[in-house]
């Protein structure tokens, strides 16, 4: 069965190559349900070891115990991929994740968001991840688990903020500009000093005052700042903090293209394996009921459900741009297009109708009901939870000469403010780190400000 | 394309075999649960939720799952969300209260917080961490009752001896040494490596204890009342097992009558009528002069009644727990009901008074509630040590 795979994959790789498929080259292996669960849990095989994970891991067990998700295969961006297939997968199956695989690689070969997060973060998330999980372990036998512990609960609290626009080796800040020494007049100054009225001359402007504020801006990066300008953080500790912000510097990407990625690779496994006529018709047939398992609503054809699998949505997307466009364009929406882009631009008000999407609005009582909604209210329900990598927005607004770190919510962008338990808990972790106070501002349910410390 | 090469490995383990990382981690934070759980150990071990199981050694306590917190926002009045399916604007999917409305956005976390799980924990476990928390004393043999009795232990090695008696430890230490010395030509193991542990005969010091257990099983014990006997009793048990080597219990009901029981019927017998005490304590008297030598065990005596006693049984009642003292190291009397006025003025109450008063090594505990278990356990122990001392 193994010796068949790998004719499959070999003609499956050459089929992907002629229909204009680029990527790194992908290793594949095949691997024990165990380990998938492992993977999906983590995100990555090899991972820095935390709790919270043991959590995640203890539901993904129940659910796969109850037959609730099945996974097929994860595979990792890099050159080369490390694509992940279970090795209790039928042979059709292990066929049509193949394919599926090959869109993931070209998906990650081509689409910028992909590129310039592995252009920073590295071609090897795989290797680099395990060495992170082992400088963690080395981390553990100098300082004591409870220590590590204590900067892994803040590091990984505070794994959405980070700020992709600056590079993964981010600079310092610029150090405060010397004050500006006021410019020798000039010919044409000299002159204009000498008009009539103008008797005193051009009076010099007193030097602007150069603030010293730290940082100079809102910063947005909570984990490169902590690991930066921590007064009495030792240096394991900023290491862990910036090998959390490596990892998801991989994961940020991943996270903000997963219709579109999702949607690409189901693209790609229907039509590799329909033109694919090397493969016997039952192998095709049996394959093709797994791929309408992937990408059907979560709802059967009468069921109403208010959620939108992902699959589903990316994949319906996909087919009609090549549709409407041809493969060309949609060769080019999938480089430059992250979600957003995706579903705002290519998600028409034909197709929301032919899927039967809709917005509805959720009381706290319980009470859900449809909303009259236009395609625009559509985008942004489907959207909401991406923003900002799913996180609210978080922003470092000074650090005071005592060391205080004053944090600031920007609730006007998100709209409302944080929730104050476990803000409060955040701040707690923040704070062991630190060692000096940790102060965040935001607003209560009736939009007061309110100033948590820890 | 390395397909090939991964599996030529099939055979062998790969890394990923040898652990579980999702294992480590889970259990790591059972580890952190276990030590918040320690804090608020004696509320919820005295609470009736916990169950004692079967062999008594743990106890079941339901935990939540740990949230690792992150920054969220507030919940909205309302929350906006995508859905798939064939409805029209106005549809109402879900009336109001009728189930927890879905978020959709995938806040799973929501969830998270709120599932429990029960755990188990060791019984000692707790003992020591409670005596170590409570600073309650150790309990103290009587005087005299230590008794030498002669036992085989474990004494240094020979290289003869049974076969069960064989040391691998020191055999293979030996048989590296002297391959070590020996060089390329040695052979594994030799005869002469062979290492045996010896026993000796030694004088041993002994304690053993044994603790009488009496409950009131007439109609006016109702259930609350026997829960709260026997969440007393369960903890003062656990507490003098941690002491002894060996701790026998006697387990007497009474109503008019006594009748001794196996711990597994106890707490389950109901009994009819009236209230006599003295037969459970005459019980007591007669077991303990059969099977329990006072020169040789360690005696304590719990009786947990709700304090009604026959008026004619006054007599009788005070003359056994008078024969009782010299007997016992301690007698403990736990008055249970669930009315907080009656502070120990009942019939059995008074009894118990009286003795106290004339320096017999006795207390009272009155137990109204679940909370009034640990400081009636905690005055027992330290009470003990007091006796003793």
């Amino acid at each position: 069965m193994p010796a068949k795979l790998q004719e499959y994959v070999t003609r499956i790789e050459a089929l992907g190559k002629e229909l204009g498929l680029e990527y790194y080259p992908v290793d594949f292996e095949l691997v024990p349900p165990s380990f998938m669960m492992e993977v999906a849990v983590y995100g990555l095989p090899v991972r820095m070891p935390h709790w919270s994970f043991g959590v995640r891991w203890i539901y993904q067990m129940v659910q796969h115990k109850m037959g609730h998700s099945r996974i097929f295969e994860v595979v990792f961006p890099g050159n080369p991929n490390r694509a992940y297939l279970v090795n209790n997968n039928t042979l059709e199956e292990n066929c049509l994740v193949t394919a599926h695989v090959l869109g993931h690689a070209d998906f990650s070969h081509n689409n910028l968001l992909f590129v310039n997060s592995q252009r920073q973060a590295g071609y090897h998330i795989v290797e680099q991840a395990a060495a992170h999980a082992h400088r963690i372990d080395e981390a553990v036998e100098i300082a004591g688990q409870r220590r590590v512990e204590a900067v892994l609960d803040a590091a990984l609290a505070l794994e959405q903020h980070i700020d992709t626009h600056y590079p993964i080796n981010r600079p310092d800040y610029p150090p405060p500009k010397k004050q500006v020494e006021t410019p020798p007049r000039d010919e044409f100054q000299s002159r204009f000093g000498l008009l009539p009225g103008e008797a005193d001359g051009v009076r010099p402007k007193p030097p602007p005052v150069v603030e010293q504020r730290l940082p100079p801006h809102p910063e947005a990066d909570l984990l490169w700042f902590i690991a930066r300008y921590g007064p009495a953080l030792e240096d394991w500790e900023r290491d862990i903090f910036l090998a959390v912000r490596e990892e998801s510097f991989y994961f940020q990407p991943v996270f903000s293209c997963q219709i579109m990625n999702e949607g690409w690779a189901s693209y790609w496994h229907a039509r590799i394996l329909r033109e694919a006529d090397f493969l016997p018709n039952e192998l095709y047939l049996n394959a093709m009921k797994t791929h309408s398992d992937v990408v059907r609503p979560y709802g059967t054809d009468k069921q109403i459900v208010l959620a939108i699998n992902p699959y589903h949505l990316g994949f319906n997307i996909w087919e009609r741009v090549v549709a409407d466009y041809g493969i060309e364009r949609a060769r080019q929406v999938m480089k430059e297009e992250d979600d957003f882009g995706f579903i705002r631009n290519y998600l028409t008000a034909e197709l929301a109708q032919d899927l039967d999407l809709f917005v509805y609005e959720a009381k706290r009582d319980g009470e859900v009901r449809v909303t009259e909604s236009n395609l625009h209210e559509l985008h942004e329900a489907i959207l909401a939870p991406k923003y900002n990598f799913g996180a609210p927005r978080v922003l470092v607004d000074d650090l005071r000469a005592d060391g205080t770190l004053v944090l600031r919510h920007d609730y006007k962008s998100d709209g409302r403010g944080l929730e104050p338990q476990r803000a409060q808990r955040v701040l707690e972790y923040v704070h062991k780190v630190w060692r000096r106070p940790v102060v965040l501002y935001t607003v209560d349910a009736r939009g007061e400000e309110e100033c948590l410390r820890a | 394309m390395s397909l090939s090469d991964t599996l030529a490995g099939e055979h062998g383990n790969r890394w990923y075999d040898l652990f579980s990382r999702g294992t480590r981690d889970w259990l790591r934070h059972n580890e952190k649960v276990r030590e918040a759980v320690n804090k608020a150990l004696p509320d919820l071990i005295a609470h009736s939720d916990v169950l004692t199981r079967p062999d008594n050694r743990t106890v079941q306590v339901p935990v939540r799952f740990m949230e690792h917190y992150r920054f969220r926002l507030l919940n909205p009045q309302q929350q906006k969300g995508a859905g798939q399916g064939k409805v029209r604007p106005g549809d109402v999917l879900m009336r109001p209260n009728q189930g927890r409305g879905e978020s959709g956005s995938g806040s799973g976390g929501d969830e998270e917080g709120g599932v429990s799980f029960v755990m188990e924990f060791k019984v000692d476990d707790i003992l020591d961490w409670l005596w170590e928390e409570l600073q309650l004393p150790n309990l103290k043999p009587r005087d005299g009752t230590q008794l030498e009795i002669e036992d085989y232990i474990r004494e240094g090695w020979d290289k003869k001896g049974a076969r069960s008696r064989l040391d691998r430890r020191r055999t293979i230490k030996q048989a590296v040494k002297r391959r070590a010395v020996q060089g390329e030509s040695a052979v594994p193991i030799t005869n002469d490596d062979l290492r045996f542990r010896q026993l000796v005969k030694r004088q041993q010091p002994t304690t053993n204890a044994v603790v009488f257990f009496l409950l009131d099983v007439s109609s006016s014990m109702d259930e609350y009342c026997r829960k709260l006997a026997k969440t007393f009793f369960f903890w003062a048990l656990q507490g003098i097992r941690r002491q002894f080597v060996k701790v026998e219990t006697v387990f007497i009901a009474h109503t008019i009558e006594a009748w001794e029981f196996q711990e597994e019927e106890f707490f389950q017998v109901h009994g009819e009528g009236g209230t006599q005490s003295s037969a459970a304590l005459q019980k007591a008297i007669e077991i303990a002069a059969e099977r329990y030598d006072p020169s040789r065990y360690n005696s304590y005596l719990f009786y947990a009644s709700d304090g009604d006693n026959f008026m004619e049984d006054r007599h009788r009642a005070r003359a056994a727990l008078e024969a009782l003292v010299p007997r016992m190291n301690f007698l403990g009397y736990a008055e249970v009901s669930g009315r907080h006025h009656q502070r120990l003025n009942t019939e059995v109450g008074v009894l118990f008074r009286r003795l106290q008063e004339q320096g017999a090594p006795c207390d009272s505990y009155a137990i109204a509630s679940e909370a009034d278990i640990w400081p009636a356990i905690k005055a027992f122990f330290t009470r003990q040590a007091e006796e003793v001392a």
